[in-house]
């Protein structure tokens, strides 16, 4: 790397540190006791990467997704949108190609970020949001979902409203975990994922797997709302805390 | 109806094609050309617009009201070279699918199954959206879903398909292909897909002990054990609030968000998916929900009157 690029990285860092918080449920969950859902620990750093617009390494428990937005840049003309912005989400799995799965999931990630970005601010450009798993120890959806929306923040891109990934597993039991790991998630009766946008804590993307009923459906909802509460307040103090310094 | 259609669509145009309509009034035809051809300028013009006036008044530009189904068809065996087949319409859109068996080795990780591989196809002929070339995101992620909901809702017994454990087993390729594409393609996707699967009718294969290769009896063909009937119903939510049933391709592209609900029959949901746009509230939701136990209720008689039918000579 030549010097003088990399004095101006040494530079970037120096302005905008990173900033890395971990948020430990531990304390939490004794005070709280069953009622309040568990999430594994989950931690965030932002402004990680130096070539991206906005980049962000979400870790839940072992599962861990590495996020980076490029964006508004130009956009190519056949994708062209005349009154808004083109956004485009790429997938990269730790090994190998994409393939149909994650194409599957990038469309659920897309069009929840389509929904929370005020993509008209930004006609004719393109957004690029570019997400890779790191390590892959269950509900990797909602760490795609909650590294998205915290790599959105971290490039500045205007949103109507915040989201948060929540993955709920229902054990043979009829017992619902929240945040399940692989094991968790591969014993599981039924595996719900859901997206939950931060002003009216509705549902705003649903991706589910295996049979369930109705009350389990509405008994999942409720629990992903509450465990959203708490990736928000995470996300907020995040932020609070990153911002104290440059401010 | 039509006398509201007509009504609704030139308050329309008063609004937006003042200067449109005095050139078309010029010409001497009678009135109701002259709205039909004013309805069209502003239905490509204003498309939002155009169907926002409709909603307004709880119906929809065909005419359907808002939770109402386009016209359901189902023939199946339409494909005499595959196991099973069927195709399906609902309204303008067409599906096709075809069952095809093949014998193969089990998974090593599992000896006692066999495997079902479905994948949905979009080609160019359905509708110019779709390029030639490498399937799309569209087709790909329709293909998932299939597959997601053969695995939730265990349609068929993987364990069913195997022959010899850990040596031979069967190997169902439901192909699904779009003749025509007019919105909601999930649903019919999974209409053809049932249809097939309970139309497929399998040989009997033996393995012969002293060579150990399989024989086939063409003869006598028994067919598939059907568990669960999956059936889907979609929603688009229009202008963030305003939930519809069936939605054509054109309501497609002016939704905030589509929702998938598949259920079997008992009542139990096998998928909810809702691939992002706008949020909605759990009430929003349930009503999704009924609306989709109604219409399993509804497809299921139509496929049971249907091979019920096929099965009696004619």
């Amino acid at each position: 790397m030549p010097s003088s690029l990399s004095a101006q990285n040494k530079n970037k860092r120096r302005q905008f540190p990173a900033t890395v918080f971990w948020f430990s449920l531990g304390i939490v969950m004794e005070v709280c006791g069953s009622s309040s859902p568990t999430l594994r620990e989950f931690g965030c750093e932002q402004n990680l990467l130096s070539r991206p617009d906005g980049s962000s390494s979400f870790v839940q428990g072992d599962t861990s997704v590495l996020a980076g937005v490029y964006g508004p840049a130009e956009v190519k003309v056949s994708k062209e949108i005349y009154d808004r912005a083109t956004l485009e989400v790429v997938m990269q799995p730790k090994v190998g190609l994409p393939t149909v799965r994650e194409r599957a999931r990038e469309q659920c990630v897309r069009e929840t970020c389509k929904a929370s970005l005020l993509s008209t601010l930004h006609p004719r450009s393109s957004l690029t949001l570019v997400l890779q798993v790191v390590h892959d120890d269950g509900s990797l959806l909602s760490c795609f979902l909650n590294s998205a929306c915290m790599a959105l923040m971290d490039a500045g891109l205007p949103m109507s409203c915040l989201f948060a990934g929540v993955t709920c597993a229902i054990d043979t039991d009829g017992q619902v975990i929240t945040d399940p790991n692989a094991a968790q998630e591969k014993e599981s009766r039924a595996l719900m994922t859901f997206a939950i946008d931060s002003t009216e804590r509705r549902v705003m993307m649903s991706s589910t797997r295996g049979s369930f009923t109705v009350h389990e459906l509405q008994q999942c909802i409720a629990v992903s709302q509450k465990a959203s509460d708490k990736i928000f307040q995470f996300y907020r103090d995040s932020v609070r805390r990153r911002y104290s310094k440059t401010l | 109806m039509k006398h509201l259609l007509i009504n609704l669509v030139s308050r329309g145009t008063e609004m937006n094609f003042v200067g449109f309509r005095s050139d078309v009034r010029t010409l001497d035809e009678p009135t109701w050309l002259t709205k039909n051809t004013m309805a069209a300028g502003f239905k490509t013009a204003e498309p939002l617009e155009y169907h926002r006036s409709f909603l307004k008044e709880n119906c929809r530009p065909d005419g359907r009201e808002l939770g109402e189904f386009r016209t359901t068809t189902l023939n199946i065996g339409s494909i005499s070279t595959a196991d099973g087949s069927a195709l399906v319409k609902i309204g303008n859109t067409t599906v096709m699918c075809g069952i095809k068996g093949e014998l193969a080795n089990p998974p090593v990780d599992a000896p006692n199954k066999g495997y079902i591989v479905p994948n949905v196809d979009l080609p160019p002929l359905c509708s110019s959206r779709f390029r030639p070339g490498p399937p799309g995101e569209r087709a790909q992620a329709a293909s998932q879903f299939i597959a997601d909901v053969i695995e939730s809702s265990a349609v068929i017994q993987k364990e069913d398909l195997c022959i010899v454990k850990g040596k031979l087993c069967w190997v169902l390729y439901c192909d699904i292909m779009c003749l025509d594409f007019d919105g909601n393609l999930l649903d019919a996707c999974l209409i053809a897909l049932l249809a097939a699967l309970k139309n497929a009718r399998l040989p009997e294969v033996t393995v012969n002990k002293e060579t150990e290769a399989p024989e086939v009896n063409l003869e006598s063909r028994r067919s598939l054990n059907i568990h669960k009937h999956p059936v889907g119903a979609s929603f688009i939510v229009f202008d963030d609030s305003i939930m519809i049933v069936d939605p054509t391709a054109e309501e497609e592209s002016l939704s905030t968000a589509t929702i998938t609900v598949v259920t079997d029959e008992e009542e139990r949901l096998c998928a909810l998916h809702k691939p992002g746009g706008t949020s909605l509230s759990g009430e929003k939701l349930q009503n999704c929900i009924s609306r989709a136990t109604t219409r399993h209720k509804e497809v299921r008689k139509l496929i049971d009157k249907v091979i019920q039918s096929a099965k009696t000579p004619k």
